[in-house]
């Protein structure tokens, strides 16, 4: 019990460590250069604190459970040795996280106004919602065929360059043509898809994968994953951009 | 305020777990319905699970009562032109160096809350047990936070110039490609992973924060075309950091070994 509670002492810690820069940087721009008081400070202070418990619970969580179930499933589909049923759950897996993701409802609700300011989307009702739900959709589409090419390419033993130099040379290409209003856009839905939740469960999944397939080599192999998770949706955003208008 | 802060814990916690809720689906269903066997430790994986859940929803509704409020403002009033340009001045030409304090700030808030990042600290832990220690939790975690300082900092200095995205964009996949054929193989998956995992819960929100404020207080910008580009910056640098920070290793050893000869 008291070795527990040291343990417990010892990851709080731990977690106020990765905390202290952010700490450092607001307080020094808040009271140095913008010279103002800090406002509420205890409300602050109370939320410093679920930071800390909740940063901690999560890195707990991690160990216990995320890293387990993805290498458990990794190994558990190698055993099993069928091909069609590994792609499946890959895409499964890539559709399903980004497809609810947070931080992508917003940006395609933002990029929905942009459209719309660009004068892009037709006047009906409706039309912003319309586009915002399939840009979702798209960006969920690209993630799930992110994981079913990578986690192919762990099968294979590809190295990675070659699939992602590509993939940045359509990026590059497809940038000339796109409509200019979506090309912010593409670029950045890359880096939102990728949630707390799924990085983990992901980089479990292919390293695990790395692991149990003879012949490669977790690190080589293993990483990469979350790679194609950033680039394909730059690329099917922005065909996305320039099929809309035809389509819709 | 406690009534309050439990109705927020609340509602966090319902969001959170509707956020798993797929996950889990997805996890569960091809578990019983394709694998058919038991998970081991599946008593210690469900903990595991509610741990992540309830991990999360405090952190992020500490995030939502400490910082977000806090840095949101900052981040106006850093943009705001009676703070750059001084109260009552006549702004003529926009210069690009006057907004110094935005671009430091900018590479702050950048390093900070990529440190702070639970996904990156995830990735980094994996990557020092596969490696067996070569990589560094805190070596990678540094290398990846001053790709992110880098990449907000050039990302709100394009906002100011209004110079095109693309540009910035395909110059760093050239650096990403030559330094591709000169490191050594086995960091490069870790490499291109690392700009994903960047941006994540504690920079997304403080970040596009900053670039909206730049986007509105600017003259002639557009908070809804020049906004976006910021999490683009901050998901390529840190495959240039990454890469950078493997090569640097490598000189260390060499010079090293050189020095003991």
């Amino acid at each position: 019990m008291r070795t527990g509670l040291f343990r417990f002492f010892g990851l709080i810690a731990e977690s106020l460590r990765d905390l202290a820069p952010i700490i450092i940087v607001i307080g020094f721009f808040q009271l140095v250069v913008l010279r103002q008081p800090i406002p509420d400070l205890a409300e602050i202070l109370l939320g410093l604190f679920f930071v800390l418990i909740g940063l901690t619970l999560f890195i707990q969580g991690l160990e216990l459970g995320l890293f387990p179930i993805g290498e458990g499933m990794a190994n558990a589909f190698a055993r099993k040795g069928s091909l069609f049923w590994l792609l499946a759950f890959s895409f499964a897996l890539g559709f399903g996280t980004t497809a609810a993701e947070p931080a992508l409802i917003a940006v395609a609700a933002e990029a929905a106004e942009v459209a719309a300011a660009g004068g892009v989307l037709g006047t009906a009702p409706g039309a912003q919602a319309d586009y915002a739900f399939y840009l979702r959709g798209t960006v969920a589409l690209s993630v799930g065929v992110a994981l079913v090419i990578g986690v192919f390419r762990i099968l294979k033993g590809w190295p990675i360059h070659y699939l992602i130099i590509g993939g940045y040379l359509l990026v590059v290409i497809l940038t000339f043509f796109a409509p200019a209003s979506i090309v912010g856009i593409a670029y950045d839905s890359g880096g939102v898809t990728t949630s707390t939740i799924t990085v983990p469960l992901v980089t479990a999944l292919g390293v695990g994968l790395a692991t149990a397939i003879k012949g490669r080599n977790p690190m080589i192999d293993g990483f990469g994953l979350i790679a194609f998770a950033s680039l394909t949706p730059m690329i099917f955003v922005l065909l996305f951009g320039m099929l809309w208008p035809a389509l819709g | 305020m406690i009534m309050e802060t439990l109705i927020q814990l609340f509602w966090t916690a319902a969001v959170t777990v509707r956020d798993v809720l797929p996950i889990a689906v997805v996890l569960f269903g091809f578990q019983y319905l394709v694998i058919r066997r038991p998970l081991p430790h599946l008593r210690r994986i469900i903990i595991g699970f509610i741990y992540v859940v309830i991990g999360l929803t405090f952190f992020l509704i500490g995030l939502e009562k400490a910082l977000f409020p806090l840095g949101k403002l900052m981040a106006k009033q850093l943009t705001d032109p009676a703070f750059i340009h001084g109260i009552g001045a006549v702004v003529g030409e926009l210069r690009w160096q006057d907004y110094y304090m935005v671009y430091l700030f900018a590479a702050a808030i950048g390093f900070a809350t990529t440190i702070a990042e639970p996904s990156l600290i995830a990735v980094a832990i994996k990557a020092n047990q596969v490696s067996g220690g070569a990589v560094g939790i805190w070596g990678l975690r540094i290398a990846v936070a001053i790709g992110v300082a880098f990449g907000v900092a050039l990302g709100t200095f394009r906002i100011v110039t209004s110079t095109p995205l693309h540009y910035y964009i395909i110059a760093g996949y050239i650096i990403v490609i030559i330094q591709t054929m000169r490191t050594e193989r086995a960091i490069i998956p870790l490499a291109y992973d690392s700009g994903g995992v960047t941006t994540s819960t504690v920079t997304v929100p403080l970040v596009t924060a900053l670039g909206l404020g730049l986007a509105t207080t600017i003259p002639g910008r557009s908070s809804l075309l020049d906004g976006f580009g910021l999490i683009a910056f901050a998901s390529l640098c840190p495959i240039i950091t990454v890469m950078g920070y493997a090569q640097f290793g490598r000189w260390l050893r060499l010079r090293r070994q050189v020095e003991g000869d």
